[in-house]
């Protein structure tokens, strides 16, 4: 029954979006308003529809529909009812419902929107909206039905379809497979929603950027409407980036937050795009350049996203080879390529009404650091693609698979994120149109000086790594530019405002939004520099066997194992717990608890480190190893982490700065006041 | 104002081009090292064994059929050992096998399966269990044992479409 209504609201909204997109395009190439506000129309509902559907899968997941395959497949009877909730994007076919889901309300939101002059946009945003919903839904349709039910046929083969195959019977299971226990953690939980939220937002601006292509409206129009979406869009996106960087930290239990794994780079890539992209809008607003740059990046992270789509949802994953594996592979491609092709085709026949109106003037200009800006990412870009397909072309021209990991990525990506952070530095002292070395020269000079001191501290401390220093400087120079930029705008308005300087401060940014909440951003990655050198280059480890009462060394860390309590939970958990007294500099620090989880049902154990945190450092320590009852050992890998702190205080100091860039700004009001202000007092200020 | 005399524009461009295709020259630079540094062969046990001395001293990408029976773990060093049996790496012949599940179940019982007795230290990771698929990246030593600096499991069983055991126990 509900599974019944929850199809069938499925092909209901799947029939809107085929609707929605012929009618609209129908409409706007025969001239014929009423199509088009029938095709709105449908846009608007295939949300409520598709509601339904997403509300049937949960309401099977609540019920232990085990006979349903994809319940079966994600949920126990050992799941709490909000982890069974969480599990509509625990598998390949909910979570493509919820990303159509997610779609649906942004496309919602969209044609609600007042269009005035923008009209002209609409149709054609509501073709590229409902053409990409109606893709996804068609995955779930035919392919990843989330309502199929288990059927046993008389020869005994198990198989899942909706209909009941002929002859065949109902198999009913009494208990289900359980979502995977590493993925039962808050983190994991909210990460994806988060990715998603994030991906889906980019599809509005590209919808637009199509658009704006089609009928012919080289202004940038398009880019102006869709700024919002635009940083909502990268918020979530980073957000995404950060907690699942947390999640692995806390949970996969190797001591780090990132590995450059195809799954994570595939959650990155749009985010370098995406960043540039940022970046050189505000060039096309400013100067009226970079407008086929825009268009191409728009295009590329829309790409992207359909690409990371699939990379983290196809499962199996963990290299490139697996991807024929999953049944929508082809399907993914196809829809890439044929998107790629019509993209580029419509940009191509625009090409010339899309000529820029000015020329850099100098090399040293705002603007010409920004292309250099787009230029760094778009490499950083390039490495990560070639890196995930690298097996792929090493087989095609060698004969021979070639593998590359970590350590070439952050070889390649490490000098590269150095240029960025010097651009950092740089661009924000920087003017449009004509800048001077001279002009620069006198800018910067201070706050190199100022900042070569966090280095030159570092080595007379110790440090000999020349990267690091190098880095630390780097960071320091953004560092103390954007604070030079907050006191400098700040200063201006107290004198002129006399305002005292925290009012000063906080009008400022609110005044200019976007840039200094970009700025934010920048401390935010100063912050995210900080420690990410500091875990990279400084970490060290250890590892043990301890007798009860023996004590190890870590660093200025001293550990005492104290002993080990094994317990059973009622949600299925054997618990093997380790209780140790942690000294630093030999003095008591309190008591660590890694432990190990044991999931009985899934056969699997999961390592919970015990960690005391600081901002100076993390001391990490995983239990992987304990004699059986009765004897007294326990093996410990241990890790300090420093500053790796500074990772997450930078991952919030950046969401924050985004979110005061994306903020909505006050557009009307203060402007009128000041007008009649002036109006009053002609002779003020 | 500076002495700048040039018109603006066409020196800034060429100026322009040329710092993008010295990054891009760097970049290329970048790869070719870091690929000669650190790209590993992916190979089969079968290719390598074939391989021989060719390849000692390189870093290698091995994956093969994890035997539970043989697995042993020193806690007090943290070190690991088990055996690794041979499975293709070709989509198409996993597919002929009847799929990476079966293809693993089947090496094992294969005796004529190459083996190679694996050594890694460290911690034992949860996932590691028999006819479980190991990804290892490491090096041939002299005694014919492979030392991986690496371990990722898979498990083929956990992550596909096939229906849990208990499901079939349930069954009306």
């Amino acid at each position: 029954m509900i599974e019944g209504i929850g199809f069938a609201a499925l092909m209901l909204t799947f029939g809107l979006t085929l609707y929605g997109a012929g009618a609209a395009a129908y409409g706007a190439r025969t001239d014929r308003p009423e199509l088009i506000e029938s095709a709105r129309r449908a846009m608007l509902f295939s949300w409520p529809t598709i509601s339904i559907s997403a509300l049937a899968i949960i309401a099977l997941l609540l019920g232990s529909r085990y006979d349903i395959a994809y319940v079966a497949k994600v949920t126990n009877n050992a799941m709490p009812p909000y982890l069974r909730v969480t599990a509509l994007w625990g598998g390949q076919a909910g979570s493509l419902v919820f990303w159509s889901w997610l779609l649906a309300a942004f496309a919602s939101a969209v044609s609600m929107r007042k269009w005035g002059r923008d009209r002209d946009l609409l149709p054609w945003v509501i073709v590229v909206c409902m053409l990409t919903l109606a893709f996804f839904l068609s995955l779930v349709v035919f392919v990843e039905n989330p309502f199929s039910r288990i059927w046993i046929t008389p020869e005994g083969a198990q198989l899942t379809a909706f209909f009941q195959p002929e002859g065949a019977r109902a198999v009913i299971p009494s208990d289900g497979q359980g979502l995977n226990p590493l993925l039962r953690h808050p983190g994991m939980i909210i990460h994806p929603p988060l990715l998603y939220l994030g991906f889906v937002s980019f599809v509005i601006p590209y919808a637009f950027a199509m658009a704006a292509l089609i009928v012919g409206r080289s202004d940038d129009g398009w880019i102006r409407v869709t700024r919002r979406w635009t940083l909502v869009a990268w918020l979530f996106l980073s957000l995404g980036l950060i907690v699942g960087g947390r999640w692995a930290y806390d949970v996969l239990g190797w001591g780090g937050y990132w590995g450059w794994d195809p799954v994570e780079i595939a959650a990155f890539m749009p985010w370098l795009t995406g960043t540039a992209f940022l970046h050189s809008v505000i060039i096309q607003e400013k100067k009226g350049m970079m407008k086929h740059w825009n268009m191409l990046l728009i295009i590329l992270t829309y790409l992207l996203v359909l690409f990371g789509t699939f990379l983290t949802r196809s499962g199996v994953l963990s290299s490139v080879h697996a991807f024929a594996q999953s049944a929508i592979g082809p399907m993914f491609f196809a829809f890439i390529g044929l998107t790629f092709v019509i993209s580029i085709w419509f940009l191509l026949k625009r090409w010339g009404d899309l000529r820029g109106v000015n020329q850099i003037d100098s090399i040293l200009s705002r603007e010409s650091l920004f292309m250099f800006n787009n230029f760094l990412f778009i490499m950083i870009l390039a490495v990560c693609f070639l890196g995930v397909i690298f097996p792929l072309v090493s087989e095609l021209f060698t004969g021979q698979t070639v593998t590359v990991g970590p350590e070439w990525y952050e070889r390649i990506t490490g000098p590269l994120f150095a240029g960025l952070l010097l651009l950092m530095g740089v661009a924000p002292l920087s003017v449009f149109g004509i800048s001077s070395w001279r002009a620069l020269r006198r800018q910067l000079w201070l706050p190199v000086a100022i900042s070569l001191a966090v280095p030159a501290v570092l080595l007379i401390t110790g440090m000999r790594s020349s990267a690091a220093l190098l880095g630390y400087w780097l960071a320091s120079l953004v560092g103390v530019v954007t604070l030079y930029e907050f006191w400098r705008g700040a200063s201006a308005r107290r004198r002129r405002h006399g305002e005292i300087l925290l009012v000063a401060l906080v009008r400022l940014a609110g005044r200019n939004r976007r840039r200094y909440g970009g700025y934010v951003i920048h401390l935010g990655v100063v912050l995210m520099a900080f420690g990410i050198i500091g875990i990279e280059i400084f970490q060290i480890e250890t590892q043990g066997t301890l007798a009860r009462g023996e004590r190890l060394l870590l660093g200025r860390y001293e550990m005492v194992y104290e002993g080990l309590t094994r317990f059973n939970t009622s949600d299925g958990r054997e618990v093997s717990r380790a209780e140790l007294s942690v000294f630093k500099d030999g003095r008591s620090v309190g008591q660590l608890f890694p432990r190990s989880d044991y999931y009985i049902v899934s056969n699997q154990p999961m390592t919970i480190p015990g960690v005391r945190s600081t901002l100076e450092e993390d001391f990490y320590v995983l239990l992987v190893g304990w004699e059986p009852i009765g004897r007294d050992g326990a093996t410990f890998k241990v890790y300090l982490n420093p500053l790796v702190n500074f990772v997450w205080l930078g991952g919030v100091v950046f969401i924050l700065g985004t979110l005061v860039a994306a903020w909505p700004e006050r557009e009307q009001v203060p402007v009128r006041r000041r007008a009649a202000h002036a109006q009053a007092m002609p002779a003020g200020d | 104002m500076t002495m700048s005399t040039a018109p603006p524009g066409s020196g800034s461009r060429s100026k322009f081009i040329i710092g993008g295709l010295l990054i891009v020259a760097a970049v290329v630079y970048l790869i070719v090292s870091a690929t000669q540094a650190s790209a590993q062969f992916y190979l089969t046990i079968d290719e390598m064994l074939a391989r021989g001395d060719e390849i000692s001293g390189r870093a290698i990408k091995l994956s093969g059929a994890v035997d539970g029976d043989t697995v042993t773990y020193e806690t007090e060093t943290l070190t690991l050992e088990f055996s690794l049996a041979n499975v293709p790496a070709d989509l198409r012949e996993i597919e002929a096998g009847g799929g990476l599940a079966k293809v693993l179940y089947d090496a094992l019982r294969d005796p004529n399966a190459a083996r190679v007795q694996v050594v890694y230290v460290g911690p034992k990771p949860d996932l590691l269990r028999h006819e479980a698929q190991a990804i290892v990246t490491g090096q041939m030593g002299e005694d014919g044992k492979f030392y991986a600096d690496e371990l990722l499991l898979k498990c083929p069983t956990r992550y596909d479409g096939e229906v849990p055991l208990q499901a079939l126990e349930g069954q009306t």
